[in-house]
């Protein structure tokens, strides 16, 4: 076993997957704590969900899945940010159309595409052993945008995300902020989908932040635990489905949750 | 005296239907007044105006900042009635009061033992030093309002605008509020509204009566003539221990 560990290590593909890992934890980390202490996690399901129809017409073109996604994130996240602030529509409501408007795109242009649609399956469940350095340069890029942009304006978006109305009276550009860490949201989530899923993705999102927030109620320490608990949960999810086996998304999902288990039932037993 | 707010012949409302009429009002350093009046006299309508977040049909309103203002934002602190905000966010008691500094920009920037200064002083006045680390969703009703009351302070605004601070919290701690607005009221001018204010009378200075129009009583104890001159349907106020009560309502 330890002599398979140290071999894997040999192999570029499984050096790309552990550096996606770590990419993948700093920015579901940070991204993720904003959306779990704004409540938004209904948000990114929608934003996550709709990128599907992207990915569907970029099979039917012949274009890059990834690129088609991020044109149905970047719509669905900024049309939510927008809708539910001026249009006479339920936030919900408007979040859950654009959930199964993207999904039904999806669907129907997949149908449409001649012959067999390879990877599609890769987008659904995800498989961080098919990061490749053009995935791992996007997402390095993003995860330095998103570090110095909540490291220039970390109490900032900390004031807006707790009182909005407060922000605004004190003359504060709310809503480009808004808008901004809206387009974070979205890139973050189209980038990781490789790694988890459209499927799997929004527990990437909240579940270290939630393990996080069992030991801290600070936003800064629930960034930080968020980035290490994730990283951890990616890592031997990686492992672990390598010699297992098995779905490398779904044994990272399995393992974050089961972190999250146990360290509530410590919790319980030794009542810190 | 430093005057600090004119409003004169100030018609406002919404939609057209004007809600106050004609008010004519000065504030200066020091004052501590009392806003009274029915419900739908149009108290938070004035206040809007002074805050800037309505525009008046008709009418002037000055500001005359000190020099160290800025703009209003720093120049008036406000209080609203009730903040609401997620039990569960996760920012403490001393991240909340810091908010109150969000807009007074680079220029303005102090090194952070300054602000830990002002910080630590506006915590000691509030009494809530002992929880400036704690999470704001594990505070009780009145200290929520304090900590509110300290976002509102922390720029150490010319003019405190509370709206009905008696609303939400329990005897036991309006009592200590209004000592903490004494103490507040040596350094900023104080707006205060509330649509009982029999119980604060001995606190404030002034007392002016919104019900369409203002009426402005130069100190606080009204009496019953008063009363139905200026068509307030309020207790009367008087200091002293004497139980008195106004018991009809004007139409």
């Amino acid at each position: 076993m330890m002599n398979g560990i140290i071999e894997i290590f040999g192999y570029q593909y499984f050096v790309n997957a552990l550096l996606a890992s770590l990419l993948t934890a700093v920015s579901c980390g940070i991204i993720g704590s904003y959306i779990v202490s704004k409540r938004m996690v209904f948000v990114a399901g929608g934003i996550t969900h709709s990128s599907f129809g992207g990915i569907g017409i970029a099979y039917y073109f012949g274009l890059n899945p990834i690129l088609g996604a991020s044109v149905f994130a970047l719509l669905s996240g900024l049309g939510i940010e927008r809708f539910t602030k001026k249009a006479d529509i339920r936030n919900d409501s408007v979040i859950a159309i654009l959930w199964s408007l993207g999904m039904a795109i999806g669907i129907i242009f997949i149908y449409l595409t001649p012959g067999y649609a390879p990877n599609l399956m890769s987008y659904l469940f995800g498989n961080i052993l098919t990061v490749n350095s053009t995935d791992i340069l996007f997402l390095f890029a993003l995860s330095v945008v998103i570090l110095l942009f909540f490291g220039f304006f970390f109490k900032k978006i900390l004031f807006i995300s707790f009182d909005e109305e407060f922000a605004k009276s004190q003359n504060i550009r709310v809503e480009l902020f808004n808008y901004v860490l809206m387009i974070l949201v979205a890139l973050t989530i189209v980038l990781n989908i490789k790694i988890v899923g459209i499927i799997l993705l929004i527990s990437l999102l909240t579940v270290p932040q939630n393990t996080a927030n069992l030991f801290t109620k600070n936003f800064k320490k629930i960034i930080f635990y968020s980035i290490i608990i994730a990283f951890l949960g990616s890592a031997s999810g990686l492992i672990i489905s390598y010699f297992l086996n098995i779905p490398s998304g779904a044994t990272i999902i399995f393992n974050l949750i089961l972190i999250y288990i146990l360290i509530r039932i410590i919790k319980i037993i030794f009542k810190f | 005296m430093n005057k600090l707010l004119k409003l004169e012949h100030i018609n406002a409302g919404y939609d057209h239907q004007t809600i106050i009429k004609d008010i004519n009002l000065e504030v200066f350093k020091n004052d501590f007044i009392g806003i009274i009046g029915p419900n739908g006299g149009g108290k938070t309508t004035l206040l809007k105006v002074i805050l800037g977040l309505i525009k008046p049909f008709s009418g002037t309103m000055e500001y005359y900042f000190p020099g160290e203002y800025k703009n209003t934002k720093t120049f008036i602190g406000y209080l609203p009635q009730q903040v609401s905000f997620d039990k569960k966010f996760p920012i403490s008691v001393s991240d909340v009061i810091l908010s109150g500094l969000i807009s007074s920009g680079r220029k303005s920037a102090k090194t952070k033992a300054e602000i830990k200064h002002i910080l630590d002083d506006i915590l000691e006045k509030l009494g809530m030093k002992a929880y400036c680390n704690s999470s704001i969703g594990e505070l009780s009703g009145g200290q929520v309002q304090r900590v509110f009351l300290g976002r509102a302070i922390i720029s150490n605004p010319a003019l405190l605008i509370l709206d009905e601070p008696n609303s939400f919290v329990d005897n036991r701690f309006e009592h200590e509020l209004y000592e903490i607005l004494m103490k507040l009221n040596e350094t900023m001018a104080i707006l205060l509204v509330s649509h009982d204010i029999g119980t604060i009378s001995s606190y404030i200075k002034t007392i002016a009566c919104v019900n369409q129009s203002l009426h402005y009583h130069p100190s606080n104890t009204i009496s019953s003539d008063q009363l139905k001159v200026y068509n307030c349907p309020i207790d009367i106020i008087t200091h002293g221990k004497v139980p008195h009560r106004v018991l009809h309502e004007h139409k």
